[in-house]
């Protein structure tokens, strides 16, 4: 027989039957089950094992509060430890497996550490595995690791997608019960834009777990109009399955969306949970309040939970845990789910109440004045024993025991921002303290209004606050009529002498725990949460950390407001990593920049490297290429002897203009820039404010006040940023104006002997591009086919060359056009490979030269610092620390051995000298093997390497085995004349 | 003819369409665009010299203007100009002769890829993209934004017609991220 434990009404939807698997078993349970209360239909108390001693244990709670009742759920990739059964939407095929056990559930061999449990005591790891250090990351960790887990990860990809989402509205209303519904009515009936948010998939908080009636309604029924009235207004968006994660600043909450976890597989296209961030001008917490435990001996045998959990199991989903049931309270609400069991049919063996003024009733025994000293059941429970106001014990065979100690308002997201709560007598808890984040608004439960008049009441009221902030009339709607019973408690904690009572049954952290701690000086509040992991497991001490602080007061001779809370700390409650990365996973972790040429390149079969965020060609393979090597150097030498061609767009373009921006670029550059002519480009250098050098690029003067100014790809938006700094903050007078034009332009590089010849057959004819009329350095406007352009003559690897540029999307045609003009010179094109040895070959500083610690004067350039100007960084270039008469000087090296590699990253050290940090005389920064040398060659930075040419030094790299001599020589391996760039 | 044929941002010959759930995403590549920044102390005349070439008002924080020329603002004294490529290729230069030495305008008509989505749900695709608004937005709004690291603008025209520029390079980025959000949220 299936589901024995069912029994009838409830809100579950008996025409719609589901099956599911438990550890490979199946059941049957309905649409609107969690698996919890299905598998409580079906009489499973049993649904995990604790963490630390593997004790059995079944679910304490009926919500996101839960410790115990924790699952893997799914299968395959989609499998997921540590989710809550309680919250576990049942859809059709789940399958859920118990974790942290071993062999089965049943059968755990690891329950041995229960029976070593006086070893295992708070910090025995601490105490334990403290030596000899190396054990603990080979030995101890692996081990413990093993023995503790909560659950296993499958190891593969998530198959499912997360969004992120923004949202706004006028007023946030967190939480759908009572005062939440009211609120949410209230504000939107006033024209509010309202968000209303429960991570319940079912509206209606509490009044679902209820059997009280709102006015002439049952509760449900009250609920459910109102969410359907709030649903039909077109100022309000109702999200169920979503809980709001976090609070922070400026009214910004999270809030994270169950899409698709209550079904097995998300629709086509659909995300499986979306990450919301919702922009509120107010917000109404109404989350709600959480009911505590009381610890005793043996209180965490399957089938003890809350009392309230038990009355939502039987009235929301009308599956009891057992037939026979016990209650054991310190106030009335306890009795309260003992006239609902027991109307339902189920047997009250006992309400056990530790007050001797406990309320009587007709239809069960009230046992006032005493306590739970004792329960039996080896996997699930069979027996408490009842110490009696007498001192007499006796035993009451139950089945499941539902216990209560109170309940603690979820202030949770009242004190994300360091609010601290405040004690509540009169509940004996905390609520929200007098500093909540901007704009919220506390109200029902959640502020410690614990009956549904007062939460009603509450939330009508606090809407009307928020409204009136907001600049916004509204009407009190009239509250209906429903349970306003009186708060009667008497703050009973834990029953004492209890030898292994629970307080965080996730942690497995008992009350002698805490008492040990005491013992051993832990006297803050923080310090016990982190010594005994009180508090510190996923369900974040939701149903424990009150029972600490209970103790621990009671250890100190304080008050509990006296010892105080722990800090709250977003998220409310566990969140998978994949909903904060969103769509930033896997190929769309981020943005790919396609280079103009990028089409063409793809079907040439080019290799592409990430440049940032840029896909660059590496190389161009050519059929019977079997090495990169081969593709490069082919580049390389066919470009020193005809002609190449590079796509250069991804080098930083930056518009300058303005009646100052030659004086704007002479503050920039450490060289001047006053008087470069119209039509002409100029090389710069730009230093930090600190003198080391930033970057460098070219300036080419279009007009009178108009600057085209070229960055390194890697600097383009660093040197952005800097240039707008400089103008907005610096020299706010200087009429400048710029903006990147990157994008705009798709610019190619063509070089090497035959880079006029090539260029005359594409640029059009009435353009003059003769040496004459256009010499080295020279810049100017042109047209390819009618198509605007600029050319500039400007050279990155020592030849004869040019830059051309035309609109972007030509940039596909153009290099189509120059490929085929280029036949007959046999041009290559090449990829950043080539470019990179030719700059090496060329001396050219990049990257790797300008590393964030050189100055002009390691690069060779000192001079190039003009003195007679105010540029950026240019005085404190001057600093004696950066012009050493040792200063590291930018040279080139070449093996002595010409077999012998060169490799960047290695060091230089004088022959003869000891290899040691205080020897050390220079690095190695770029390397390459050069075809045109026939030989490997590098350049780096030798300590006064202007003056060592010619010297054999040693080159050592002891992580790679490199020792071996190699020769000073000059940095311009290639043309150091600089001849061919003027042809 | 020429042989220097252009291509689209997403490198097709013609602009790309995409429909899914009620909204049509369009690449669309017949924008010419200039910024126009006006010069220190010169900003009452470049102003009025723009005001005049688009015919209507400037466009404030936060707003756009469309008329045959669209203008939206980009910062102080600052607007972004857009018409149709097919007619005016050499916008900036004409701003340009417009505003003499009171203004600096440089030419963005490449810089930028652009796309159209037309639907009535354009907030719920939206709000899976980027902070904006658009639920609020009635059309006449343009506002810079984040869609998936890449910084964009969105135009509002109306309810159901929203313009995205976003950087060209990135324009199969950027269209993958819509197309994304158009079927989650539709």
């Amino acid at each position: 027989m299936t589901q024995v434990n069912r029994l009838a009404g409830g809100q579950v939807d008996r025409s719609k039957e589901l099956s599911f698997k438990f550890d490979g078993k199946s059941y049957r349970g309905y649409q609107g089950d969690t698996l919890a209360s299905a598998l409580l239909a079906n009489d499973v108390r049993l649904m995990g094992r604790s963490f630390k001693y593997h004790r059995p244990r079944g679910p304490l709670t009926s919500g996101s509060e839960e410790p115990n009742a924790i699952v893997e759920l799914r299968s395959g990739a989609r499998q997921e430890p540590n989710t809550r059964a309680t919250t576990a939407e049942l859809f059709d095929g789940l399958t859920a497996k118990s974790q942290n056990r071993w062999p089965s559930l049943a059968f755990d061999a690891l329950a041995i550490n229960d029976r070593l449990s006086n070893f295992l005591a708070a910090g025995f790891y601490y105490k334990t595995f403290m030596w000899p250090a190396v054990f603990w990351e080979k030995l101890y960790e692996p081990i413990i690791r093993k023995a503790a887990g909560l659950g296993s990860l499958s190891l593969q990809d998530d198959p499912d997608s997360y969004d992120k989402g923004f949202r706004h509205c006028d007023l946030l209303v967190i939480g759908s019960g009572p005062s939440g519904l009211m609120a949410a009515l209230t504000a939107a009936r006033a024209g509010a834009e309202v968000i209303l948010a429960d991570e319940d998939f079912l509206l209606g908080g509490r009044l679902n777990a209820e059997t009280y009636a709102i006015g002439d309604e049952d509760a449900r029924d009250w609920a459910a109009a109102t969410v359907a009235e709030l649903g039909a207004m077109s100022n309000v968006r109702i999200m169920p399955r979503t809980t709001v994660i976090g609070a922070f600043d400026h009214g910004i909450y999270g809030a994270l969306e169950r899409v698709s976890d209550h079904v097995a597989v998300p629709a086509d296209g659909k995300p499986r949970q979306i990450l919301w961030r919702i922009y509120t001008k107010q917000t109404i917490l109404a989350a709600g309040a959480t009911e505590r435990p009381i610890a005793f001996e043996q209180n965490d045998r399957p089938g003890i939970m809350l009392a309230s959990a038990m009355r939502a199991y039987v009235n929301r989903w009308a599956a009891t845990p057992a037939h026979t049931v016990a209650i054991f309270t310190n106030n009335d609400d306890g009795h309260r789910t003992a006239h609902d069991l027991a109307a339902k049919g189920v047997t009250v063996a006992a309400v056990i109440d530790t007050r001797a003024d406990a309320l009587k009733s007709e239809h069960f025994e009230v046992i006032p004045g005493a306590t739970i000293t004792n329960t039996q059941g080896r996997l699930g429970l069979t027996v408490i024993e009842v110490t009696l106001s007498t001192g007499q014990t006796r035993s009451i065979s139950c089945g499941a025991l539902g216990v209560s100690g109170g309940w603690n308002p979820n202030v949770h997201l009242a004190s994300h921002q360091r609010g601290r709560p405040t004690w509540m007598p009169e509940i004996s808890a905390f609520g929200p303290g007098a500093t909540l984040p901007e704009g919220m608004h506390a109200a029902g439960a959640a502020m410690g209004q614990l009956s549904t008049h007062g939460a009603l009441q509450s939330g009508a009221a606090q809407a009307l606050v928020a409204l009136k902030a907001m600049g916004k009339e509204g009407a009190r709607p009239d509250p209906p009529e429903a349970e306003d019973a009186p708060i009667r408690i008497t703050p009973f904690w834990h029953v004492s002498g209890a030898k292994r009572a629970w307080l965080d049954q996730q942690n497995d952290v008992t009350a002698k725990d805490v008492k040990l701690a005491h013992q051993e000086n832990f006297r803050s509040v923080e310090h016990l949460k982190r010594y005994t992991t009180l508090g510190m497991a996923t369900d974040q001490g939701k149903t424990s950390n009150m029972g600490g602080l209970a103790i621990m007061a009671e250890l100190a001779g304080k008050s509990i407001p006296e010892v105080g809370t722990t800090i709250f700390r977003p998220p409310y409650t566990p969140t998978a990593i994949g909903a904060f990365a969103g769509r930033s996973a896997g190929a769309d972790f981020r943005p790919i920049r396609k280079t103009p040429s990028h089409f063409w390149a793809e079907e040439q079969g080019a290799v592409f490297v990430e440049v940032g965020m840029w896909l660059r060609t590496q190389w161009f393979p050519r059929p019977g290429e079997t090495h990169w090597r081969q593709s490069v150097d082919r580049e390389v030498a066919q470009t020193r002897k005809s002609v190449g061609i590079c796509d250069v767009t991804t080098l930083g373009k930056i518009d300058v203009q303005g009646a100052d921006a030659a004086t704007f670029l002479n503050k920039i550059y450490c060289n001047p820039f006053a008087k470069v002519p119209i039509g002409k480009v100029r090389y710069g250098l730009m230093l930090r404010e600190d003198g080391i050098a930033m970057d460098d690029g070219t300036a080419a003067r279009l007009a009178e006040d108009h600057f085209v100014v070229t960055t390194t790809t890697a600097n383009a938006v660093g040197v952005y940023r800097h240039m707008e700094f400089v103008r907005q903050c610096l020299f706010p007078d200087l009429d400048v104006q710029l903006i990147s034009t990157t994008e705009a332009w798709a610019q190619f590089s063509v070089a090497g002997p035959n880079a006029r010849n090539l260029l005359r057959k594409v640029v059009d004819e009435e353009h003059d591009i003769s040496n004459e009329a256009f010499p080295y350095m020279g810049c100017g406007e042109i047209s390819v086919g009618g198509v605007r352009g600029r050319l500039f003559r400007i050279s990155f690897s020592g030849e004869l060359a040019y830059e051309i540029a035309v609109p972007t999307r030509y940039g596909d045609a153009l290099i189509r056009k120059m490929v085929a003009a280029g036949e007959e010179f046999d041009a290559v094109v090449y990829g950043t490979e080539a470019l990179g040895v030719m700059r090496i070959e060329k001396g050219h500083a990049a990257g790797n030269e300008l590393n964030g610690t050189t100055t002009a004067l390691n690069l060779g350039m000192g001079r190039m610092v003009n003195k007679k100007k105010d540029s950026i960084g240019s005085t404190l270039s001057e600093r004696p620390g950066l012009n050493e008469k040792d200063a590291l000087k930018l040279v080139g090296l070449k093996p002595v051995d010409p077999a012998d590699p060169v490799p960047a990253g290695a060091h230089l050290m004088t022959k003869g000298t000891p290899v040691d940090a205080a020897h050390d005389q220079g690095y190695v920064t770029s390397a390459c093997f050069s075809p045109n040398l026939g030989c490997h060659i590098a350049i780096g930075y030798l300590k006064s390497g202007d003056a060592r040419m010619g010297e054999v030094i040693r080159l050592v790299s002891p992580l790679t085995g490199v020792d071996h001599d190699v020769e000073v020589v000059s940095a311009h391996f290639i043309d150091p004349e600089g001849e061919r760039l003027r042809v | 003819m020429s042989d220097m044929m252009p291509i689209t941002a997403l490198g097709g010959r013609s602009p790309r369409v995409d429909t899914h759930g009620g909204v049509t995403l369009t690449e669309n590549t017949n924008t010419a665009l200039a910024s126009y920044a006006a010069r220190l102390g010169s900003e009452e005349k470049a102003c009025t010299v723009l005001a005049e070439a688009i015919g209507r008002d400037l466009a404030g924080p936060g707003q756009v203007v469309f008329g045959t020329f669209d203008a939206f603002w980009m910062g102080p004294d600052q607007w972004m100009i857009a018409a149709p490529h097919d007619t005016h290729e050499l916008l900036a230069f004409e701003l340009s002769q417009a505003a003499g030495l009171s203004a600096s305008v440089t030419e963005q008509n490449d810089a930028w890829c652009r796309f159209d989505l037309t639907g009535n749900r354009l907030a719920s695709v939206f709000e899976l993209l980027c902070p904006v608004p658009l639920r609020d937005w009635t059309g006449g709004e343009a506002t810079r934004t984040s869609i998936d690291h890449l910084g964009c603008f969105v135009i509002c025209k109306d309810v159901e017609t929203v313009t995205v520029l976003g950087p060209r390079s990135s324009a199969g980025s950027l269209h993958h991220a819509l197309l994304t959000a158009m079927k989650a949220a539709l």
